[in-house]
């Protein structure tokens, strides 16, 4: 059928518009770093563990951006990420392996790698198909999880301590907050890189069309596979953060509902955005904090909320900037940015 | 051991019929109206729910049945008119969203209606025995076959209907192409519409059928969402054919697979390590199965536009 | 719902942490599963719980009780999360409430390491049972493994000879399985393990009736059991080979669920319906009036969770803040109950008696539990010897 969204793709997708300015990134860097002290000051720790959450999501949230935002790959996979950062670190510090600089970066890997090999699959599909493998994917993930007693199987993995690094104890809510506050800015530092070099440009290029810029010499395919396998990568250093501020993982991190609440958060804040994944995961967390204590409805609040957001604000919270400007102009708002080129 | 084979290809095949009933509606409305629906799993529990409700009220089966049917079919024209039709026009990303949304509402109401705990919904009496297919060897529960008959019997009709209708006629002409059909004097609107109501509608036979089977509790819709996506993946999304052909594929591999596998590995490997290795293979073989497909053929088995 | 509570009992909002430590109210931390497809389970206890604070006219050993209710929507990140609040933010005395032993497990470590005391209403993991017991966890349901054991004590004194085992494949359902036969001597003649969140079980029914076994025994939690119980009912077979379930698979929410197919089921539980004590009457009678269903055994045990904390903060003099004093307390303090008299074994795991009850057709044509009698006296669990405490 002749794609009849053609017409309807967004126009407004934020190409460079997706990068930060460097005034924005260091008051948030500044904002980010004097919160706990706050905090701390008010004697609200509860907010610095809360804070920590925030940062570690914000962090997944924004490596799914990288594929589902700048590259237009639709994964609702991405919780088999996080969960294969998770228990990797989990299962080395089961054998004794407890030292963060060995933790991390092998929780980086084997999701990349993951990444890699479920990329290489599933970029093969388009559309709802890369959709719907994707998720089988996480499926699979799961039910190896659940299954195998060295998995833990439902109860999931505990860690006994955080992860060491030297001359540092992550026990305390401050020092673990800012542990992942250098953990996390590092990897936003990297994904700014990412998406401010010709790659990041490439691959938004080939989300807005992808046979022109294969007629042009593109490999689309690597380049695509690349940002799924970063982006993997990057989700697994969350998951790795995640387990050690829950001091565990369960296979509920590897469920389709924890893909779904990933992309939530990316729409949230506003996909294509560079600030999109942590907005999202802010506003995410604190609206859940906020109303579930007052309610057990909460889902029924986030459905409507979602629902609200897609219709009204599909490109996000970071869109409506720009959506004021335009205002007076009278221009409607398209889609959230165009996704897949359909079969 | 034969019969035993025997008996659960039946049972995947009632299983399979089963998911047709929802990967038709799933498919219809994709292929039609270019739709990613993850509330369709929503329709199913509010089908199953209403069926329990009016067998209370009534005491009796079929009338909940067809009640509930009705029912559901005016909530999925209700929807269509408020929510679908907006979406229909945004990308696919949106719809996910929009619709993982409804999830979560259908879900929240569902519970808040009719409370957190299952409902019952009776089997009809007279088809609660089993019937003795093969003398002393092969007996059948009754209920089951009915639900194999029914499968049959909408399967056949949708293939009439989408084959040899004029309604169908217009179904194909505006799946493949809408702008044009709508020249030519399709109305494209109400087809929609009718075809959202059929596919909710169906959704509603799914789950008043199943309700006697399986517990009819919030989240019901979520535990059938997946298969029957695998189901549509497989079969080449938008193919009538390619459902039917995806659903009994699915409901074989799960409970014949399921079968011959635990008894297969028993022969291989010792019992104990068999009867864990099986399940576990179990459960991940649709899913295999799906990524399987989509390596060799990434539009699915039927793909229903070049 | 949370509201309502929230009002009756003057529940502190955002913000109002303070005074945690005086004397003239105590804190609960409620946190139960109010979401998703277990939901059907913290909601009673939630609502046993709550029914017992009103009894108590709204106080818990003569103090004004807060209860503080959240929802863990069966995830144990969210469950962290809540728990952090509990400890950090709403300084809570007493925390109770979680239905599901992974997220127990998940959030046992910080409610110890801040030494705050967790009364277990239902969750009564192997761990915290045996090596990794605590001064500061009391469960005052059953240990994981006790209705099976019961069962399979009951199974083996009535000698049946050949049964199969049925339960998910992961390690719970091991678990469960290994409780059963450490009281069940006689043939195993199948182990059947199945997918998890499995719908249809047509083919595990046809493995058991060409098992040729005289009872199965089955571990399918939440939605499974009632899909399993509904099709094997309707299967005819509960005549050929009983089924034998834990309480929870056997009890009234999902009597209500299969419906009159579901007679002649058995299960084991510490608790029945028609007990015959004063707690017992009272809390059947009036949660039938409050809420309009039958109780569970969920309810039961979150009534007498609140009963054990009201008693032990009586008999500490309503010094809560006193830990020594409070864990002696519950420790020792003989608390009136549903069940009847039950104790705390070394690990503060209950030492009680496991009874069998019948789903049978009561005299007004409806379907629902009966007492047949008692299987099991002053049983501990395996585990216990294994707490160093």
């Amino acid at each position: 059928m002749i794609s009849s969204n053609g017409s309807s793709r967004g126009t407004e997708t934020p190409l460079i518009a997706g990068l930060p300015g460097p005034w924005i990134a260091i008051g948030m860097a500044v904002l980010l770093a004097l919160y706990p002290l706050a905090m701390n000051t008010l004697g609200e720790d509860f907010y610095i563990g809360v804070g920590s959450r925030v940062l570690i999501l914000a962090l997944a949230a924004s490596a799914l951006n990288l594929a589902l935002g700048y590259g237009g790959m639709i994964s609702l996979g991405h919780a088999a990420f996080l969960g294969a950062g998770g228990y990797a670190v989990a299962i080395l510090a089961k054998h004794g392996v407890v030292a963060a600089w060995i933790a991390l970066p092998l929780a980086v890997g084997v999701a990349a790698a993951a990444a890699l090999l479920i990329g290489a699959i599933s970029l093969r599909t388009r559309g709802v198909y890369f959709i719907m493998i994707t998720l089988a994917f996480a499926q699979l993930f799961y039910y190896l999880a659940i299954s195998l007693p060295e998995f833990g199987g439902d109860d999931g993995l505990p860690l006994a301590a955080r992860s060491l690094v030297p001359g540092l104890s992550l026990e305390g809510d401050l020092a673990f907050y800012y542990f992942v506050y250098f953990t996390a800015g590092l990897a936003f530092l990297l994904l700014y890189r990412l998406v401010a070099s010709r790659f990041g440009r490439a691959l938004v290029a080939i989300r807005e069309n992808e046979r022109r810029m294969a007629a042009i010499g593109y490999p689309v395919y690597r380049l695509k596979l690349m940002a799924f396998a970063l982006s993997g990568g990057l989700a697994g250093l969350a998951g790795a953060l995640l387990a050690n501020l829950s001091m565990g993982v369960t296979p509920h991190t590897l469920t389709w509902h924890q893909s779904g609440i990933l992309m939530v958060m990316v729409i949230i804040g506003g996909s294509g955005y560079f600030w999109g994944g942590l907005v999202g995961a802010a506003i995410f967390l604190i609206l859940e904090e906020t109303i579930s204590g007052y309610t057990e409805h909460w889902n029924l609040v986030l459905g409507a909320l979602l629902l609200f957001i897609v219709i009204v604000a599909p490109n996000g919270v970071m869109s409506l900037r720009e959506r004021l400007r335009r205002l007076p102009q009278g221009t409607r708002v398209a889609t959230i940015p165009a996704c897949e080129e359909k079969a | 051991m034969l019969y035993l084979i025997l008996e659960q290809a039946l049972n995947g095949l009632q299983y399979g019929l089963m998911l047709f009933l929802l990967a038709a509606g799933l498919t219809l409305v994709f292929g039609i109206m270019d739709l990613i629906n993850l509330a369709h799993g929503s329709l199913y529990m509010i089908g199953a729910f209403l069926t329990a409700a009016f067998f209370q009220a009534l005491q009796s089966f079929f009338p909940a049945l067809l009640l509930a049917i009705l029912a559901t079919a005016a909530i999925g024209v209700i929807l269509e008119r408020l929510l679908y039709r907006r979406l229909q026009g945004m990308n696919h990303l949106s719809q996910v969203l929009a619709t993982f949304a409804l999830i979560l509402i259908a879900n929240e109401t569902i519970k808040i209606i009719f409370g957190a705990q299952p409902l019952m919904i009776g089997m009809p009496a007279s088809l609660s025995g089993a019937v003795e297919l093969v003398a002393d060897e092969l007996y059948y529960p009754a209920y089951r076959l009915l639900i194999i008959g029914v499968g049959l019997t909408v399967a056949l009709g949708l293939y009439l209907l989408v084959n040899r209708t004029r309604v169908g006629m217009w179904m194909r002409a505006g799946a493949s192409n809408p702008q044009m059909a709508a020249v030519m004097g399709v109305r494209i609107k109400p087809m929609f519409t009718f075809v959202f109501a059929l596919g909710a509608a169906l959704c509603a036979l799914a789950g008043a059928l199943l309700g006697p089977l399986l517990a009819v509790s919030v989240g019901m819709g979520e535990s059938i969402l997946i298969p029957a996506f695998e189901v549509i993946v497989i079969g080449g999304i938008g193919s009538m054919r390619g459902a039917l052909v995806g659903a009994l594929l699915v409901g074989m591999i799960d409970t014949v697979g399921r079968l011959v596998l635990t008894f297969g590995l028993k022969l291989v490997v010792a019992s104990g390590t068999a009867a864990t290795l099986g399940p576990t293979l179990a459960s991940m073989m649709v899913s295999l199965l799906m990524v399987g497909v989509l390596f060799f053929r990434p539009q699915g088995l039927f793909p229903a536009r070049g | 719902m949370i509201r309502k509570t929230c009002l009756a009992l003057a529940c502190a909002s955002f913000g109002l942490a303070s005074g945690a430590y005086a004397a003239d109210s105590i804190k609960v931390g409620m946190m139960t599963t109010l979401s998703g497809p277990g939901a059907g389970l913290g909601i009673d206890i939630r609502d046993g719980f709550n029914l017992a604070v009103k009894h108590l006219g709204g106080k818990l050993g003569g103090v004004p009780a807060e209860v503080i209710v959240a929802d863990d929507a069966q995830n144990p990140e969210t469950a962290k999360q809540i728990t952090e609040r509990f400890i950090k933010r709403d300084k809570v005395d007493v925390a109770t409430g979680v239905v599901f032993s992974n997220i127990m497990l998940a959030v046992g470590p910080a409610f110890f390491g801040s030494e705050t005391f967790y009364i277990s209403a239902n969750a009564g993991p192997s761990q915290y049972a045996g090596a990794e017991c605590n001064p500061y966890f009391f469960n005052v349901a059953w240990q994981n493994d006790n209705l099976h054991e019961a069962m399979g004590k009951h199974v083996q004194d009535k000698a049946y000879r050949k049964v199969v085992l049925l339960a998910p494949n992961y390690p719970a359902g091991k678990d469960a399985l290994a409780g059963f036969k450490r009281f069940y001597k006689g043939e195993v003649a199948e182990e059947i393990y199945t997918k998890l969140g499995q719908l249809d079980y047509a083919a595990e029914i046809a493995q058991v009736r060409a098992a040729g076994a005289d009872a199965l025994y089955i571990f399918l939690p939440g939605g499974m059991g009632i899909n399993f119980v509904k099709q094997y009912a309707q299967s005819g077979m509960t005549k050929k080979t009983p089924l034998f379930a834990p309480g929870f698979s056997g009890d009234e929410d999902v009597v209500k669920a299969v419906g009159p197919a579901m007679e002649g089921v058995f299960n084991t539980s510490h608790w029945y319906r028609e007990m015959d004590n004063p707690a017992n009457q009272r809390f059947v009678a009036d949660f039938q009036k409050d809420f309009g269903r039958l109780p569970t055994l969920y309810a039961s045990q979150g009534y007498d969770a609140a009963l054990l904390i009201d008693a032990a903060v009586k008999a500490a003099g309503g010094k809560v803040a006193d830990k020594a004093a409070f864990r002696k307390a519950l420790e020792t303090v003989k608390a009136p109950s549903t069940r009847g008299d039950y104790r705390f074994g070394n690990n503060h795991y209950p030492v009680q008696a496991y009874y069998l009850r019948e789903v049978v057709k009561q005299a007004d044509g409806s379907v629902s539990n009966r007492y047949v009698g008692k299987v099991m006296d002053g049983h501990a669990d395996a585990y216990a010897k294994d707490c160093r405490m």
